[in-house]
């Protein structure tokens, strides 16, 4: 073992495995749980379609039909659309920057299992029968104290704490690698398509999310310790919820698409041979998406009696997002038009899937955005219609097309074709078998969020074509993961770059090793893979004896000093543990935000503390920036 | 990879201060959270004080001694603060100790003071949402108060004890930007908590 493959390895054995900082064993982790969560997560909605198959079912009851949508919705929204997302990012971004791991390795740990006690405290009160209850959105009074009584309401809250603090970690690494970590020679305007989706995404994330932390901090007070924030009888409010639940909530839908377009920009170059057309547009579309994102929220709050100027305004601020989507669809069809002929490759399958779905639920949200018809509209299955033709169509038809064009680099082998048409073709008729009806019944006033509905309504056999449907999807994802498990046991090794594609993830064994690259590439363009001569030049002389990268300048990246990185440490696990501890004991008694963050407080200083081995390599590498200075100067000057 | 040339990085620095570090860009994450955080609870005062015909509800505003001598006692600890992120960035070890010591010191009396300002408030977080809206803010920012506070304690002791590489004083450095942050952070709550109900009853 050579000096950089010892200190980039995890210590051996089950505290080893805990204590991994390794930013790619860490976001396999994030992607396999969030993976199990979807699964839950739609055994849900299987559940709920079976009970409407039929009219005057009786399968499941009213209460348990409101903790099952209110959990599919909580847990796809929370437990695996935005966090899948950023799972992957943390995969990808550094081998894509062309860096060894995220700028805060033990924070990324912190996050993720942050993040996994979260969704198992989720779960397990679903199961104990203390689930959420008042939908995904939790409006008050539903959620509030009078008329959520017990314990259900507050898990939601707490739910909302663990994921959007995890959220928050992974935006932080993901803002600094992109602007501090790239490999010298990786402008601005080289920046992969996907990278600078997850850029803008973190962005929004950090400015949506503490919205519905804060919200939900009041909605648990206001049961907890009878504070009076959505008591309307003592001057509280039940709008001010809604206003700061759809100001995170709308971005929120972004969150979860904007890196989906990402791995489309991704995907199309490597399967058309060409760049992707408008680089720049592209890049200025996802930031006017970004901006206009936060100036919408109130589109979901139509029904609710604002003054008629502001519905008005919120229409046109709705409808216009349509601009900055079109043009990136615009994009993607002149890249397919002008490539070499496309070879359907999975991947590409499921792209193309997209284009259909997405486009289908982006016309009924121009429909929805005007504050009119959506009147007529509102909570009718309509607007489920649209929201999974968006969300499962803009968002989850692109990430398992990027499923199957990354798991060769992730695993070292190449999924199996043959079950990739199938997951596919069953994915994408069963989907539309499912949700293509409930358009139909929304418009013929069947309410969304209801346990069963009369014989005479008529509704029944759309809803029968639609749990069909449901059932095909079930089993595409079936196949998916039998697809998954068999390729790993005897899947056909992977190529280093089996599609040919142009980014730098591929320019690294695969699956790569745990420092990513042994020599850190210079890149000089944007597409660097596909230079004849790449790469032109290597980075050396990165020290050996610690983890360390890379920093450069955010502009031009030109080298500007190395960051020594933390080694594993157990201690962000037990700080996850600690702060569990404490978000729990809150939904019980407000005293444990008092005893509860004395152990947080002794892990995170444990966590900090420099252990002296480490210290002494440290010392032994150290340079000083005054002795530093002219070395950057001259590589300055080498680089340009 | 069989590159022509290589670009040795050898002999660059191993930390950096300022927007060049990572740390810098972590606590930047963290201000921009945060603050964002700070904006939305002020939001909602204001929302709340719009919905309602009188304002503070039921109550006298809180009184201002503590408050004022928070804020006082707040900006007075820019200056130790400032000294010690300038001793940071010379790694000069004694006036960083000895400045970190200063900082805790005032960070310390603004806890006492703080503490006195819940007992003033006039109003109660269960009696009405201009209560609890008060308190929740008041909460806010003593839980940044609180957490820097122990936050600086480590870090002093740890610039006492060891063991030290360079790259402590850029610590050092971020810990005083985010004690700048839970400065300018309080101006705008000063102003809507305590001036807010007397100047625009």
């Amino acid at each position: 073992m050579t000096q950089l493959e010892s200190t980039w390895s995890d210590p051996p054995g089950l505290v080893g495995w805990l204590s991994t900082v390794n930013h790619k064993r860490v976001a396999v982790r994030y992607i396999v749980t969030t993976l199990v969560f979807f699964a839950l997560a739609g055994a849900l909605a299987l559940i709920m379609r079976t009970q409407l198959a039929r009219a005057d079912n009786d399968l499941v009851g009213p209460d348990l039909y409101n903790q099952l949508f209110s959990m599919h919705g909580s847990a796809m929204m929370f437990l695996f659309a935005v966090p899948v997302m950023e799972a992957v990012a943390l995969y990808l971004i550094p081998l894509m920057l062309g860096t060894r791991n995220v700028p805060f390795p033990r924070l990324n740990a912190y996050g993720y299992w942050l993040f996994l006690f979260g969704g198992i405290m989720s779960f397990t009160v679903f199961f104990l029968n203390i689930g959420p209850e008042a939908g995904w959105f939790s409006y008050v009074p539903l959620s509030g104290p009078e008329y959520s009584p017990g314990k259900r309401s507050d898990f939601w809250a707490q739910m909302i704490t663990f994921t959007e603090v995890a959220a928050l970690i992974g935006a932080i690494q993901i803002i600094t690698a992109t602007f501090k970590m790239r490999a010298p020679g990786m402008t601005l305007n080289r920046i992969p398509m996907f990278v600078w989706a997850m850029l803008v995404t973190s962005f929004m994330i950090i400015f949506a999310m503490p919205s519905v932390m804060l919200a939900s901090t009041f909605l648990i007070t206001d049961r907890l310790v009878s504070t009076q924030f959505f008591n309307p009888t003592e001057g509280g409010d039940v709008l001010l919820w809604q206003h700061m639940f759809w100001f995170f909530g709308h971005p929120e839908v972004y969150i979860i698409f904007v890196p989906a377009l990402g791995m489309i920009s991704e995907i199309l170059p490597a399967f058309t041979r060409r760049k992707v057309v408008g680089y720049l547009g592209l890049v200025i579309a996802l930031v006017s998406i970004s901006f206009l994102s936060f100036g919408l929220w109130v589109h979901h709050m139509f029904a609710t009696g604002l003054p008629p100027l502001g519905m008005s305004f919120f229409t046109v601020a709705s409808i216009m997002i349509a601009l900055p989507t079109g043009l990136q669809i615009f994009c993607w069809i002149a890249t397919l038009a002008t490539g070499e002929p496309v070879r359907f490759a999975t991947p590409i399958l499921f792209v193309i899937g997209f284009f259909f779905i997405f486009i289908i639920g982006g016309m009924t949200g121009v429909m929805l955005g005007a504050s009119s018809l959506d009147q007529q509209l509102h909570d009718s299955y309509f607007v489920v219609a649209h929201l999974h033709y968006v969300l499962i169509g803009g968002a989850v038809f692109p990430l398992f097309g990027g499923f199957y064009y990354w798991f060769p680099k992730l695993s070292g082998r190449q999924l199996s074709e043959r079950a990739g048409r199938w997951n596919f073709w069953l994915f994408f008729i069963g989907f539309n078998v499912a949700f293509f009806p409930m358009h139909i019944l929304g418009l013929e006033g069947m309410p969304r969020r209801v346990y069963t509905y009369s014989a005479a309504s008529g509704w029944q056999g759309l809803n029968l074509l639609s749990s069909l449907g449901a059932a095909m999807v079930a089993l595409s994802v079936i196949v998916f993961v039998a697809n998954v498990l068999v390729t790993l046991r005897r899947g056909a090794r992977a190529a280093d770059n089996p599609w040919n594609a142009p980014g730098l993830e591929w320019a690294t064994t695969s699956p790569p090793p745990a420092y990513n690259f042994a020599q850190i590439p210079v890149v000089a363009s944007r597409t660097p893979l596909w230079e004849r001569d790449f790469p032109t030049a290597v980075v050396t002389g990165l020290p050996d004896l610690v983890p360390s990268v890379l920093v450069t300048r955010l502009h031009d990246a030109e080298p500007d000093h190395v960051a020594l990185m933390p080694e594993p440490s157990i201690w962000p696990l037990l700080s996850a543990i600690a702060t569990t501890i404490l978000f729990i004991g809150t939904v019980f008694t407000p005293w444990a935000l008092i005893w509860g963050s004395v152990p947080v407080g002794i892990a995170l200083i444990a966590w900090f503390w420099p252990r002296k081995d480490e210290t002494r390599k440290h010392q032994q590498v150290e340079v000083k920036p005054q002795e530093g200075e002219q070395r950057e100067h001259e590589l300055r000057e080498a680089l340009s | 990879m069989n590159a022509r040339t290589t670009l040795d990085v050898s002999r660059l620095p191993t930390y950096a201060f300022g927007q060049r570090s990572l740390m810098w860009w972590g606590t930047m994450g963290m201000i921009v959270i945060e603050g964002t955080l700070f904006a939305i609870a002020l939001v909602a005062y204001f929302y709340l004080r719009g919905l309602s015909r009188h304002w503070p509800m039921s109550a006298p505003p809180p009184d201002l001694l503590w408050g004022t001598l928070t804020t006082i006692i707040l900006l007075v600890s820019g200056i130790p603060n400032q000294l010690a992120s300038r001793a940071a960035r010379r790694e000069d070890l004694r006036a960083v100790r000895l400045w970190m010591v200063v900082c805790i010191v005032f960070a310390a009396a603004v806890q006492v003071t703080r503490a006195f300002e819940f007992t003033v408030l006039n109003t109660h977080w269960s009696q009405n949402a201009y209560g609890s809206i008060v308190f929740a803010i008041l909460t806010l920012h003593t839980v940044h108060l609180v957490t820097d506070f122990a936050d600086t304690i480590v870090l002093a002791v740890l610039m006492f004890t060891g063991p030290l590489t360079g790259r402590r004083f850029v610590d050092v450095s971020e810990n005083a930007d985010y004690w700048w942050f839970v400065i300018l952070a309080w101006l705008p709550i000063y102003f809507t908590v305590y001036l807010v109900p007397r100047l625009f009853p």
